[in-house]
């Protein structure tokens, strides 16, 4: 398996193969299983959720809104804090400024912490390519990155790998790891800790994303649960954060309201182990050198969608993935992109376009619209609202070529233009239905009746519709 | 009260017992049941599907069809969501200002039929006998679209006779998705068949719920499956009559 | 045209049909707690399984040898500016220790800035009795000092005393992960034990908390 997502097939081929994977649904299961509980009985601790899930959207739009502004602000305050403020349009922008900043710092390697807008532009590939090794310090970026593997989790990457495949990847892959090593979480974790200890202490450059950046005070915020996070924010000598245009937030304030809406949200704790703030550089305390380098790439397109836009609000807390009854069966890869679940079916077509690739206009239609994460999401995104946007997005973009959905979905329109032509189609269905029957039942049928045929039966069609029952009474 | 029925496309053609069923308990209840005749399909499959601008004609159809009717029940969670929620934007789309204006006045005026028994008509008994153990799945247009919380099952713990029993994981869909079940008919038959594990855990002879797509899909596979558990439209439970 | 024009460019012209007046922000969520705040404080931070002690405030450097002791931590280090009395016998960060020498000591007692009893967290802002980020974070024993005074209640009523443009470490408990199975493991890479010690609360601990609006689970 390669890092890239480079021709990843349409979502129902990619989701065929992963529900042939027991163990990975197995995984999966137990995995989103334990983090529900968790978020619910943590929600369920504040009578004012609601109240806190209203203002965190308000804040978001408020900030989406006047996206300009604050951009400018904070690039003011962090400039005036020492930070040095980059753009980039597209990945290729933004890869190139962080290999220069690594080259100009005489480094040949980084540490990273876990951010999903490095993955988003294949950082990690761009520095391998430019003779930069890239360390991947998160404990599960760790096992997706030893295990040659692709992230299928915002907060978790490598949430389809269970203990004992966890245990068998830093064996094969970890220097200096034993067969004394078991699959106990904490001795995992420990291994993990020995692996990378010297990696941060020498480190001289960091590269991580951002939670949260505050326009009227130039902060960044990193939220995390390991250290690993503090030790690239703070023992190099240069910091380079890559942050999309849309985390921002107006003010310091607003902190209040994030802060408790992501660890409640994502890993279903009061707070997350650490949260780490900075603006510009301190003298004396961590790096000498910081750079924050604000990433589009996309971005803009989907600010430009009246409904699409709320998908911007996303503070990537992945509760509508845990949530997402399709994405506990196939997994994150499947969604052919670092942004999985249903967060990652209205934002992926955005950000690439929905007729960007094989994948991207398969990815709205890879719901049922159950609206279980609208119900969780905390910043109020309704997602089956959007779902069901980009879905006519996708068709809008075929017209003109022919299509064998939309001639039967013409078809459709047309006998339900009026009473009389409905009838004849319901004649037709009876009649139909009763050539196919066999024992009252519709058994497996070839062609585009497959689909639906393949595992389910279908009643045999009444002879009397409701209407012609209405009409004889 | 006179009530006007919207049958919905979908059990006028493959489900008339169920609207033959909420014509019996309404008019038990003593409630004039009329149907108008022009009545075709809500549009939900052409919306839900991509194909917003093919739903534009269905809405004006739907809009004509009952502007005249002051109450509208439908046996169907998902068809009164689409008609409450989706409407509007429907009407948005065609950019036609003036049906935009018929949506807001026609949409709130339609109902779900557990709605409409518990809020509008008052009742929670409505003086059914079904002697059958019993469980509900709650489909999630009517959980979290229309919110219809503990209405239907208000509604079939007053049946008398009987024997409803809780569905594990209730929440979860079912994975029919309309035509989810079709483009992405792996990962429906996957929920579905998870569903149907539960279902065969509460021992159960009737799954019901308040939409026939979804018991068609569930029913499907329990079909296929050869059970012995039979799906069956909440109306027709609420309208069982003792002898 | 700079990348920045052209993004601020697409940015506007994005915005051209949205209304530009500012989003109210409605802050109708709880903003304080009533209660024992020492008391639920202690208990949340235990919850963590982060060791918590209480003391009276002349008790202290004989509580703070007490969990070095017990921990078995032999070499401490301190911010320079830490009451020399709290740890008698540590190394102070002055001049800075390197990098290898702090990964090279047991433990670090510090002070902090804020603690949040909601959430069980201190919030160090390298202000007073705290150091740099980098003496907190190296060692694998942390000791942090509470005043039962810097106890606030909730997450926005410590986000009003903290200024933002100091470099903050919130801390809720030992380095963990949740990473495996979503199980969550303490001791990842920052300090494996935390012991917070309170200080100047009083000797009796009231039967029960009582909260207004947030209730406990
Ligand atoms: S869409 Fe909402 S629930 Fe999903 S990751 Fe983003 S913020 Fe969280």
């Amino acid at each position: 398996m390669t890092g890239t997502w480079l021709g990843m097939p349409p979502f129902p081929e990619a989701a065929r193969k992963a529900l042939g994977d027991t163990q990975l649904r197995t995984n999966l299961r137990k995995a989103t299983g334990t983090i529900r509980g968790k978020r619910a009985a943590v929600v369920a601790e504040r009578a004012d959720w609601e109240a806190l899930r209203v203002a965190g959207k308000e804040i978001k739009d408020r900030t989406l809104h006047n996206l300009d502004t604050y951009l400018e602000q904070l690039e003011r305050n962090v400039t005036a804090a020492g930070g040095v403020v980059h753009w980039a349009r597209d990945a290729a922008e933004a890869n190139r400024i962080v290999i220069d900043l690594v080259r100009a710092a005489d480094a040949d390697e980084v540490v990273k912490v876990k951010s999903m807008a490095t993955q988003e532009i294949e950082l990690n590939e761009a520095l391998a390519e430019a003779g930069i090794a890239a360390y991947e310090t998160d404990l599960a970026e760790l096992i997706v990155q030893l295990g040659h593997d692709r992230p299928s989790h915002i907060l978790v990457p490598a949430i389809h790998r269970n203990r004992a495949e966890i245990r068998d990847i830093f064996l094969r892959e970890m220097p200096g790891v034993t067969e004394a090593l078991t699959d106990d979480p904490a001795e995992l974790a420990a291994a993990a800790r020995a692996h990378l200890r010297r990696k941060f202490l020498t480190a001289k450059v960091a590269v991580s994303g951002a939670n949260f950046a505050v326009a009227d005070s130039g902060t960044l915020v990193v939220v995390e649960s390991e250290g690993n996070g503090r030790m690239c924010l703070t023992l190099p000598e240069v910091l380079i954060s890559v942050v999309g245009i849309e985390k921002l937030v107006p003010t310091w304030q607003d902190l209040e309201v994030m802060l408790q809406l992501l660890p409640r949200s994502s890993t279903g704790e009061r707070m997350n182990p650490y949260t780490s703030t900075w603006t510009g550089v301190t003298p004396g305390d961590g790096p000498r050198e910081f750079h924050l380098i604000l990433l589009d790439n996309g971005r803009t397109d989907a600010l430009a969608d009246d409904i699409g836009r709320q998908a911007l609000r996303c503070i990537r807390c992945s509760a509508c993935l845990n949530v997402c009854p399709v994405y506990e069966r196939t997994g994150g890869h499947a969604y052919g992109s670092v942004y999985p679940g249903p967060i990652g079916a209205i934002l992926t077509p955005q950000l690439r376009g929905v007729t960007a690739d094989e994948v991207s206009p398969t990815l709205p239609f890879a719901s049922t619209l159950c609206g279980a994460c609208y119900e969780v999401c905390p910043v109020l995104i309704d997602i089956p609202q959007a779902l069901v946007h980009l879905r006519a997005k996708a068709v809008d973009a075929k017209r003109g070529k022919p299509s064998a959905e939309r001639a039967a979905m013409r078809v459709a329109q047309w006998f339900f233009g009026s009473s009389r032509r409905l009838r004849v189609a319901q004649r037709l269905v009876a009649t139909g239905g009763r050539v196919l029957s066999r024992r009252g039942r519709i058994g497996r049928l070839p062609g585009p009746l497959k689909g639906w045929s393949g595992a389910r039966d279908t009643a045999t069609p009444p002879r009397r519709t409701f209407r012609t029952w209405w009409e004889s009474r | 009260m006179r009530v006007a029925l919207f049958i919905t496309c979908f059990n006028d053609t493959l489900f008339p017992a169920t609207g033959q069923a909420v014509v019996r308990v309404l008019e038990r209840l003593g409630h004039e049941v009329v149907f108008p005749p022009d009545q075709t399909c809500c549009g939900q499959m052409h919306f839900n599907t991509g194909y917003q601008r093919e739903c534009v004609p269905l809405v004006r159809s739907f809009v004509d069809t009952f502007a005249d009717a002051d109450v509208v029940v439908a046996p169907s969670a998902s068809c009164v969501g689409m008609v409450r929620d989706f409407h509007g934007r429907v009407a948005e789309v065609s950019g036609d200002r003036g049906l935009a204006a018929a949506v807001a006045e026609t949409a709130p005026r339609v109902h779900e039929f557990t709605e409409f028994l518990v809020d509008i008509a008052g009742v929670t008994d409505v003086g059914a006998y079904f002697p059958h153990r019993v469980t509900y799945h709650p489909t999630c247009h009517g959980l979290r679209l229309l919110k219809l919380g503990d209405r239907p099952q208000a509604l079939l713990r007053a049946v008398e006779g009987i024997d409803l029993v809780d569905l594990p994981d209730a929440t979860e869909c079912c994975g029919f998705g309309g035509t989810f079940a079709v483009k992405n008919s792996d990962v429906s038959v996957a929920m579905g068949t998870d569903k149907v594990a539960r279902v065969l855990a509460t021992g159960a002879e009737v799954l019901t719920a308040a939409d026939n797509s979804c018991l068609m899909h569930v029913g499907g596979l329990l079909s296929r499956s050869k059970s012995s558990v039979r799906v069956m439209h909440l109306a027709e439970i609420l309208a069982g009559e003792r002898g | 045209m700079t990348a920045r024009e052209e993004i601020l460019g697409r940015i506007r012209s994005a915005l051209s049909t949205v209304d530009k007046t500012e989003t109210v922000v409605s802050r109708d969520y709880e903003q304080t707690i009533e209660g024992d705040l020492v008391e639920l404080f202690a208990e949340r931070v235990a919850d963590y399984r982060a060791t918590v002690v209480r003391t009276a405030a002349d008790r202290l450097p004989e509580a703070i040898a007490e969990q070095l002791a017990h921990f078995g931590i032999s070499s401490v280090v301190t911010p320079a500016d830490l009451p020399a009395q709290w740890v008698p016998h540590a190394d102070t960060d002055a001049p800075p220790l390197r990098v290898p020498a702090l990964d090279a000591t047991d433990g670090v007692v510090t002070a902090c800035a804020v603690g949040i009893a909601e959430t069980g967290t201190i919030v160090l802002d390298a202000g007073a009795g705290q150091g740099r980020r980098a003496l907190t974070l190296v060692p694998d024993f942390h000791l942090c000092v509470v005043r039962a005074d810097q106890i606030v209640g909730t997450v926005p009523e410590a986000i009003a005393r903290l200024d933002g443009t100091r470099p903050l470490t919130w801390i809720s408990g030992p380095s963990a992960t949740s990473d495996i199975e979503l199980n969550r493991v303490e001791g990842v890479h920052g300090p494996r034990i935390l012991v917070v010690v309170i200080a100047g609360a009083p000797e009796e601990v009231p039967q029960a908390t009582r909260m207004s609006s947030i209730s406990t689970p």
